[in-house]
């Protein structure tokens, strides 16, 4: 039985439960989880309930990984860390955005904490606005297609090789789409010492609007086309990369999701998934994917 | 000067007082004028002298972030702020108070931007009156110093556990150098008990802190913390008549009088202007005045009880305020002890000054010119309230 | 109910939360076609597909939402998405 219990209120066929699911399988119960606002915390603790069976705190939104260094260092000072992992787990819009302060002391500090970065690409507990995380032209509440606008004209910060700058002995990519390969890197990343980093892909069927079904397949979508490229680093060198065999063109992950849809029905088409197209190139050249 | 006196700064007696107390969690971000007392603290813990974890943060929200943490999970926490500092943490003032973590921060008072300044008044803590945190204030170096326990074990206390504030005036109080009995740690040992909260991020006892609630469970988290400040309320005094007993020192609980029994004058006050107040009222009494003092040391919980009481033959009241909220044209004291006399048959007039904004000095004569317009209420001339101390040249 | 002090919650207790009623499609396991290979144990967001002691996998009716990734992850084919009655 998972230590994330039943009866949350994530929606049906919800990514963030997903991953939160597989983070503790890879950790299991001598483990402290901080999770910053979001989807996931919202849906596991509406009081007086909790669906997490192991110890959990929430405190704001920007602040976890602070929070989380103060749990590390008062158990240090009170000699209850032993093997105690303290891990984070928190969305796009807390890690890319408005707690990406937080995180880099506590990387610079390095303190021994995991940081789960869930990235289902837009702020989806307020109902979908666009995140440093958001892809090129993804249409969002806040970034919508129009007449004269093709959605979220940023692209994908690269939060990773952030991370990685600061020296961080461990980062790696995963998605939901791929659970073994995903509990593999949790697990890896708690037990090297010091701050690691492991940044989850996870869709979601309401934001990303595809049916509740398809959210482990539209995972796999997004690795089998080099929109998400899974490697690990090691002290910032890229020391494992997962290939692809037969890669496939973007439109394969782009047609199944409404958030991408206009991108085939508006004028100059073309132009919209070319770019898309060649940031999957980009990635598979320079992660050496094929 | 007593035997075991020192002269030392007012932020080594306080930084002195917090290890004592033991923190098992610092956090520390430098700004001014608050830095000197994480700056000791930092050579206490690179000395060997404290078995602490000391963490230097990337900002105030980050400072008071990792104590939540850290309080959660079953530590003595400790950090300082001040001014922009304090501003930046409010949102997660809130959130310590919600839930319950005893904190115990020392609020270096100084002056909010803009126009910037670094110098002292009471702004910062004020404006953070509202957060659900106990806020003290303290008179003068020793009682800095000494607030530190107090405050600690009435965080701690098990009906209480709400953060903490002890606030010092910047500068006046923080950087003044005076004789001071520095805190003895066989007394602190014996006045304050190792903090043991039932609940702590413990993995053989999972539970989950921070919950979200919704309209129906929300407001009985509201009440439970009114409740715990009523507790605070009770508590402040014992705790005080207990430092009394150990240590022998005694400040007031609540609040605290200065020949105030017969007094028809009485001015009220916070703060390090307390020091100059009295000196006033020496003075005055020689020359016959009917005037005293009634300190207020506990803002939060607010002595709504203890105060009617203290100005039961009170034929003028003035209050003393070094913080203003714009708009109203009041500070908070005057606000607050308006309304805490409303609904009693007292009907006393109750005359607002704000003054020292910005760390403008306060002398005895501006404290004598304020007794004189407050004594025109008497002639029938009634000030609601205003700035004591004005510069004509820039008004 | 009382609230316990600070704002702690008891683990698991979402528990008491039946989201079975949410379904509207039930998943319906075929054990004829099922190879018993688990992939519907781990792809269910609520971790209520389990094990039985011969071996094959059943949802817990008591919680599963009806959203379909068991059905559309098994290789074999051997869940079936059906309508709930009324």
């Amino acid at each position: 039985m998972s230590l994330l219990k039943p009866g949350h209120r994530g929606c049906a066929g919800c990514g963030d439960a997903f991953a939160g699911k597989f983070v503790l399988d890879a950790l299991g119960e001598d483990v402290v989880i901080v999770s910053p606002t979001g989807c996931l915390e919202v849906f596991t603790t509406p009081y007086p309930e909790s669906a997490w069976g192991v110890p959990w705190i929430h405190s704001l939104f920007e602040n976890a990984a602070a929070v989380a260094s103060g749990v590390e260092a008062a158990m240090n000072a009170l000699g209850k860390k032993n093997n105690t992992k303290i891990v984070i787990i928190g969305g796009d819009g807390a890690t890319f955005d408005i707690g990406l302060q937080a995180i880099s002391g506590a990387f610079e500090r390095g303190h021994d904490i995991t940081y789960i970065c869930v990235d289902n690409e837009a702020y989806m507990n307020t109902g979908i606005q666009r995140s440093g995380a958001t892809p090129l032209y993804a249409s969002t509440t806040t970034s919508p297609h129009g007449k004269v606008s093709i959605g979220n004209p940023q692209h994908k910060k690269n939060m990773p090789a952030i991370i990685a700058a600061h020296g961080s002995p461990y980062v790696a990519t995963a998605s939901i789409g791929y659970a073994p390969d995903m509990i593999k890197k949790v697990k890896k990343a708690a037990q090297v010492k010091g701050p690691t980093y492991v940044h989850v892909h996870a869709p979601c069927c309401t934001g990303w609007k595809f049916d509740s079904s398809k959210t482990i397949e539209i995972g796999r979508l997004a690795v089998e086309t080099a929109m998400w490229p899974l490697y690990e680093m090691e002290n910032g060198e890229i020391t494992n990369v997962r290939k692809i065999k037969n890669r496939k063109p973007v439109e394969e992950y782009l047609k199944v999701q409404g958030r991408f849809k206009h991108l085939f029905t508006m004028d100059g088409k073309n132009e919209g998934i070319k770019k898309v197209q060649a940031i999957a190139d980009w990635n598979a050249k320079h992660f050496g994917l094929e | 000067m007593r035997k075991n006196m020192v002269v030392v700064e007012g932020s080594y007696a306080v930084a002195h007082a917090v290890k004592v107390c033991r923190p098992n969690v610092i956090s520390a971000y430098p700004i001014t004028p608050q830095t000197h007392i994480v700056e000791d603290l930092a050579q206490f813990a690179a000395d060997g002298e404290m078995n602490c974890e000391y963490m230097n943060v990337e900002s105030e929200f980050s400072a008071i972030s990792a104590l939540i943490g850290a309080s959660a999970a079953g530590a003595r926490t400790y950090s300082s702020t001040t001014s922009q500092g304090l501003a930046l943490m409010h949102e997660a003032l809130f959130n310590a108070s919600g839930m319950r973590l005893p904190i115990v921060m020392t609020v270096v008072n100084r002056a909010l931007s803009a126009p910037i300044n670094i110098w002292n008044d009471q702004q910062d803590s004020i404006s953070q009156r509202d957060t659900g945190w106990i806020q003290l204030y303290a008179e003068d170096v020793q009682e800095s110093a000494d607030m530190t326990p107090q405050i600690y074990k009435l965080a701690e206390d098990e009906d209480v556990l709400l953060p903490a504030m002890s606030c010092m005036d910047g500068f006046i109080l923080s950087h003044v150098y005076e004789p001071v009995i520095l805190l003895e740690q066989s007394l602190t040992d014996e006045f304050l008990p190792a903090y043991d909260p039932e609940f702590t991020l413990d993995p053989k006892n999972p539970m989950s802190f921070g919950a979200f609630a919704d309209p129906g469970t929300y407001t009985e988290f509201r009440y439970k913390q009114e409740k715990a400040m009523g507790v605070a309320l009770e508590k402040i005094e014992e705790i005080a008549n207990e430092f009394k007993d150990i240590y022998g020192r005694y400040y007031g609980g609540l609040i605290d009088g200065y020949v105030l029994d017969d007094a028809e004058i009485v001015i009220m006050a916070m703060g390090s202007i307390i020091g100059t107040v009295k000196d006033t009222i020496d003075e005055l009494r020689i020359q016959g005045e009917s005037v005293g003092l009634l300190k207020v040391r506990s803002f939060r919980p607010f002595p709504t009880e203890a105060i009617r009481k203290a100005l039961k033959n009170a034929k003028v009241v003035i209050t003393l305020d070094k913080n203003i909220s714009i708009g109203k044209n009041e500070g908070a004291l005057c606000t607050e002890v308006k309304a805490c006399l409303h609904n009693t048959d007292n009907r006393v007039p109750v005359i607002g000054f704000m003054l020292g904004h910005g760390g403008r000095d306060i002398p005895i004569n501006m404290i004598k010119k304020i007794i004189n317009k407050a004594k025109l209420v008497e002639k029938g001339i009634f000030i609601e309230s205003e700035f004591a101390d004005l510069r004509e040249d820039l008004a | 109910m009382k609230l316990i002090i600070k704002t702690v919650t008891k683990p698991g207790s979402t528990r008491a939360n039946k989201t079975g009623a949410w379904r509207s499609f039930m998943p319906v396991f075929d054990h004829k076609l099922c190879s018993k290979c688990g992939i519907c144990g781990i792809y269910c967001p609520e971790g209520v597909v389990s094990k039985l002691e011969n071996g094959y996998f059943e949802p817990d009716y008591e919680y599963c939402k009806g959203c379909g990734v068991c059905a559309n992850e098994c290789p074999k084919k051997a869940i079936v998405m059906v309508l709930e009655g009324k």
